[in-house]
């Protein structure tokens, strides 16, 4: 039992960095239709964004606000700068291909994912890089004999707040509804005079900006890092897109916990080199089974 | 009587197909005015045309006065122009309400103007006020369509553009919607109604169009258009009606 709570938490944790990570997929998918796979790059670049304000920064920020007001800032920092450079991407890599239809920009996302991960690779080096030891004290609690660290608590809190937020936004304001409602039908949301280049400028800012957030995550909780990591995330997140139901952004919260805790209880109590073997073979269970994921809509026909 | 919409020579394209084919009408401040036509005939196309979702390949629209050719279709909409599409186009998965908030986006943070249009809104259909935390895909037919309608008045527009309301609704429902448009028209609003069904559009319109294939063959008052023969064997089934007599 002490297992399986602590594997829960475990889980919990790294449910909520996919979970992060695809809510970027989802929400572009739902108004654009378009998977984009450079996403997983803005994660990793996100990642490497925060490892460099940590380590350049660190004389700075511990004489001034402390290691926690540090990890604070290089969240913020790699959100801002994550979120403009998935404009950037979506500026000079989709728009123009739009026109043509839905399978080149696929296609040009592949290629942003290529440059990203290469660009990568030059800034920092092909070796795995090592965030700082320090920036959260390495404390841990004991509760009814569970170990949970700091360190989860801080990300679980603050994923929980990143995802309820976003849920607000999205659920509950007229904004949000104007999103959706875009996804749903483009023309008749402009009659509504909503405007779809706001809608898709919000999208592309903000679900890489959550994305970059979770890089900073997984690189104070793994510590190593490597240019190559966008990959194995976003083929996860983008997992845990398809198993909540590509498009729907609770979906996309539901299916990221829940494939954390499939991974971490799978390693656990089968066999921790086959984890990601776990992860995928749920992605072709769904595919088979329930294509349009836990939460999705019933894909409509067209007629 | 002022002219508040005005559509001169258009010409609208499909890829190479010429959908509208050199199309002038008119509505004035206060009017309904029908455009009967058979399926195909560009009757869309003409309200897609209106509210921006088209290019315009030539020729002008006006809104009292006012150019509307280079305006997106997002923005047309706070010019005063609401189109209230064919098809029941409701966002599905979104309630009743917030198909309603919708549109009203243009001034949603004016949440008293939006509270108040929405209370218009159920005072013309009832139905909404009590469906209005559903999803609007549950909801039935008629029901979609006057969501349709009710969505398009969110905007408080000077102009409606009303696309089929009637189309697939029975009979009772039909009267019930017609009955509902001219109320709405009773309210100050103009209203261009492009309509399948001849008979009931020309029994509220003040004047008619009749377009075919991308033309305007026909035009004029709805009592001179009732009495057209052309009108009548066309869109009035007319054998039918003289046998009767």
């Amino acid at each position: 039992m002490r297992i399986f709570l602590e594997q829960m938490i475990n889980g919990l944790t790294i449910g909520s960095f996919y979970a992060l990570i695809a809510l970027g997929y989802s929400m572009v998918y739902g108004v654009m239709k378009l998977i984009n796979f450079a996403h997983g790059d803005l994660f990793a670049l996100g990642s490497y964004l925060g490892f460099s304000l940590l380590v350049w920064g660190s004389a700075y920020v511990t004489s001034h606000v402390g290691l926690a007001g540090g990890m604070i800032a290089a969240m913020l920092i790699a959100a801002i700068g994550i979120g403009m450079a998935g404009i950037i991407v979506e500026r000079i890599a989709y728009r123009p291909i739009y026109p043509a239809g839905r399978l080149p920009a696929v296609v040009s996302a592949l290629g942003v994912s290529i440059f990203l991960q290469n660009a990568i690779m030059v800034a920092w080096g092909p070796r795995y890089q090592a965030y700082p030891v320090n920036v959260v004290p390495t404390v841990r609690f004991e509760i009814g004999g569970i170990h949970i660290t700091l360190l989860q608590i801080i990300i679980l809190i603050l994923s929980f707040i990143l995802l309820a937020l976003l849920y607000y936004i999205i659920q509950k304001t007229t904004f949000g509804a104007a999103i959706r409602a875009s996804a749903l039908d483009r023309d008749t949301a402009a009659l509504m005079g909503i405007n779809i280049n706001t809608v898709i400028f919000f999208i592309f800012a903000l679900g890489p900006a959550l994305g970059g957030t979770a890089g900073v995550m997984v690189g104070m909780y793994y510590r190593q890092i490597s240019f190559t990591m966008g990959w194995n995330y976003g083929l996860k997140a983008f997992t845990a897109t398809i198993l909540g139901g590509i498009g729907n952004i609770p979906g996309a919260m539901v299916g990221g916990l829940l494939l954390g805790i499939f991974e971490m209880l799978g390693s656990a109590y089968i066999s921790t080199a086959y984890k990601d073997v776990f992860v995928f073979l749920i992605l072709i269970l769904v595919l088979i089974f329930r294509p349009r994921g836990l939460l999705g809509e019933k894909v409509a026909e067209k007629v | 009587m002022t002219v508040l919409l005005k559509v001169e020579d258009l010409h609208i394209f499909y890829d190479s197909i010429e959908a509208l084919k050199g199309i002038s009408l008119e509505v004035n401040e206060g009017e309904i005015v029908t455009v009967l036509g058979a399926n195909g005939a560009g009757k869309s196309t003409l309200l897609r045309a209106i509210s921006g979702l088209l290019p315009i390949h030539s020729g002008t629209i006006q809104l009292r006065g006012e150019g509307l050719n280079n305006v997106q279709a997002y923005e047309i909409v706070i010019k005063g122009i609401s189109h209230a599409p064919e098809g029941r186009k409701v966002f599905s998965t979104l309630t009743v309400e917030e198909n309603l908030n919708l549109g009203a986006y243009i001034r949603r943070k004016d949440i008293k103007a939006v509270s108040e249009a929405k209370e218009r809104v159920f005072s013309l259909f009832p139905i909404l006020k009590s469906r209005r935390s559903q999803l609007s895909g549950t909801l039935s037919g008629g029901e979609q369509q006057m969501l349709t309608m009710g969505r398009g008045l969110m905007s408080t527009p000077r102009i409606l553009l009303l696309d089929e309301p009637s189309l697939g609704l029975a009979p009772l429902l039909v009267k019930q919607i017609f009955q509902i448009i001219r109320e709405i028209n009773d309210q100050g609003i103009s209203i261009l109604l492009v309509e399948q069904n001849a008979r009931k559009a020309l029994s509220i319109a003040d004047r008619g169009y009749v377009l075919e294939t991308g033309n305007i063959t026909i035009s004029g008052l709805a009592s001179d258009l009732k009495s057209n023969q052309k009108v009548q064997e066309a869109y009035l089934g007319g054998a039918a009606l003289k046998k009767r007599k």
